[in-house]
């Protein structure tokens, strides 16, 4: 990625690329021992923006209703061309602010109770298990991500939606180039590609239901007119790519994070109860969608002695919020015994993550059966070797050599 | 201690049924319900934590 050189005004630009997946850039470092909660940054397109910094500070403005979400707007703060590129583009709910935003989630909230994931776990487990098992028979070595981290979190939440499993070369595909395409016209033919496919999938499902979120919200809510069909094809992008791209990229980088932490590693393989808790310190530390906290102010806010002015740019960077000194003792040590359920990798506020306790329920599984299937499990290539997704995305790998 | 929600502010997390299960649930609709509104012994911090892990400000936990 090409950097560009810091403004007279003192704004460094933002966001980076990190080096190493479970570090800071060293630019986020120097931005965090600056003084206050607030910084201000400027953005791939010369525009700045509030970079918040500090826990208590990103969760008071998470939790504020004078911050916008809604990506249609000029004001939204656009992280990269791709993102900007898709500002047209009618957004799911994650778009959407009160008093909008709450009937559109509800639509959705019923599928991702506490009670419905733990009702997943056999055959989350099953799943795991038969990626696994086909890995393990044609190996070593293996690259960790097509073989296990991507299709697992795929196919549970092809169960899930009701989207047949047997598409995943397509939408796994159509989902990295619209997340990571490097051009706009990329990101605009990826996401053109994805409401193909998923509108022409609940076309099918009206009048006709099947198993399925997917056909749930067909039924109950498009042929009632409750939602439309560009809402409901948006809703079923969101729910579809926000539910493996990270998951997958979670489980590459726990397992990297964890090889490289061999004293935590055999923490966890000596007392696998140690596992939920490492998982929330994994949340805790990757913090992988860095740059998922973009908002702006619709009035002025003054906070932490200073103002945001209506109009301004805000984003709030997990990574940095959750290694807040203040709040997480010793931040950048990687502890898989610390209480860290308090992280805001999922967010804060009304858009926290709906999917936050099916994230929770397959890194547990997947953890747990990587700690009992394979406890050799290696990196074929030196962690400084791996290529690293940009700063502008979801963190993650595309490859990951392994070997046991 | 005294528990309170407010479903017309939830938004469906579940940080408060995952944190003190028996203390919240999430009824059909994934909207959060108080299961027992004094809870007692070792439910109380967990409460607590529920209360301040709610994204939303439904969940009220009142000392």
């Amino acid at each position: 990625m090409t950097e560009i050189a810091t403004p007279p005004s003192g704004a460094p630009a933002f966001p980076s690329d990190r080096t190493c997946p479970y570090r800071l850039p060293d630019q986020y470092n120097d931005l965090r021992t600056r003084e206050g909660s607030l910084q201000r940054v400027t953005l791939y397109d010369g525009r700045q923006a509030w970079l918040v910094t500090g826990y208590d500070t990103a969760r008071k403005l998470l939790a504020d209703p004078r911050l916008s979400s809604d990506r249609r707007h000029v004001d939204f703060p656009a992280t990269s061309g791709r993102v900007e590129s898709l500002r047209d583009r009618r957004p799911a709910f994650i778009g959407l602010d009160p008093p909008e935003h709450g009937p559109k989630r509800r639509m959705t909230i019923s599928e991702f109770t506490v009670r419905r994931i733990k009702g997943m776990r056999a055959d989350v487990e099953q799943i795991v298990h038969g990626f696994l098992d086909r890995m393990i028979d044609s190996g070593p070595p293996a690259d960790l991500v097509s073989q296990f981290s991507l299709p697992v979190p795929s196919m549970v939440i092809c169960q899930l939606l009701g989207v047949p499993y047997v598409d995943h070369d397509f939408f796994q595909d159509a989902s990295q180039r619209l997340i990571q395409s490097p051009d706009v016209a990329g990101a605009r033919a990826a996401r053109d590609d994805l409401e193909g496919y998923l509108g022409g999938l609940a076309d099918t499902l009206r009048g006709k239901p099947g198993p399925g979120l997917l056909s749930t919200l067909v039924t109950e809510q498009w042929e009632k007119g409750t939602i439309d069909r560009d809402e409901l094809v948006s809703t079923a992008i969101l729910l579809l790519v926000a539910g493996h791209e990270t998951t997958a990229s979670m489980t590459s980088l726990s397992v990297i994070t964890l090889l490289e932490h061999p004293e935590q590693y055999a923490a966890l393989r000596a007392d696998p109860s140690l596992v939920p808790g490492a998982v929330e310190e994994l949340l805790r530390l990757l913090a992988i969608a860095d740059i998922a906290g973009g908002r702006f102010a619709t009035a002025d806010i003054e906070i932490d002695g200073q103002c945001i002015r209506a109009g301004e740019g805000v984003i709030v960077t997990n990574s940095i919020a959750n290694r807040d000194s203040s709040v997480f003792a010793d931040p950048d040590v990687f502890d898989v015994r610390r209480e860290a359920r308090h992280h805001l990798s999922f967010g804060y506020g009304v858009h926290q993550c709906l999917g936050q306790n099916l994230a929770r329920l397959e890194l547990e599984v997947v953890l747990t059966a990587l700690l009992e299937r394979l406890p050799d499990l290696r990196l074929a290539v030196p962690v400084d070797r791996l290529d690293l997704r940009p700063g502008t995305t979801i963190q993650g790998v595309n490859e990951l050599p392994v070997t046991w | 201690m005294r528990v309170t929600a407010v479903r017309e502010v939830c938004v469906g997390a579940g940080m408060c049924a995952l944190t003190a299960p028996e203390v919240f649930d999430q009824d059909d609709e994934g909207l959060v319900t108080v299961l027992d509104a004094e809870p007692d012994g070792a439910a109380r911090p967990l409460a607590r934590e529920a209360g301040a892990l709610c994204p939303s400000g439904a969940v009220r936990v009142v000392e």
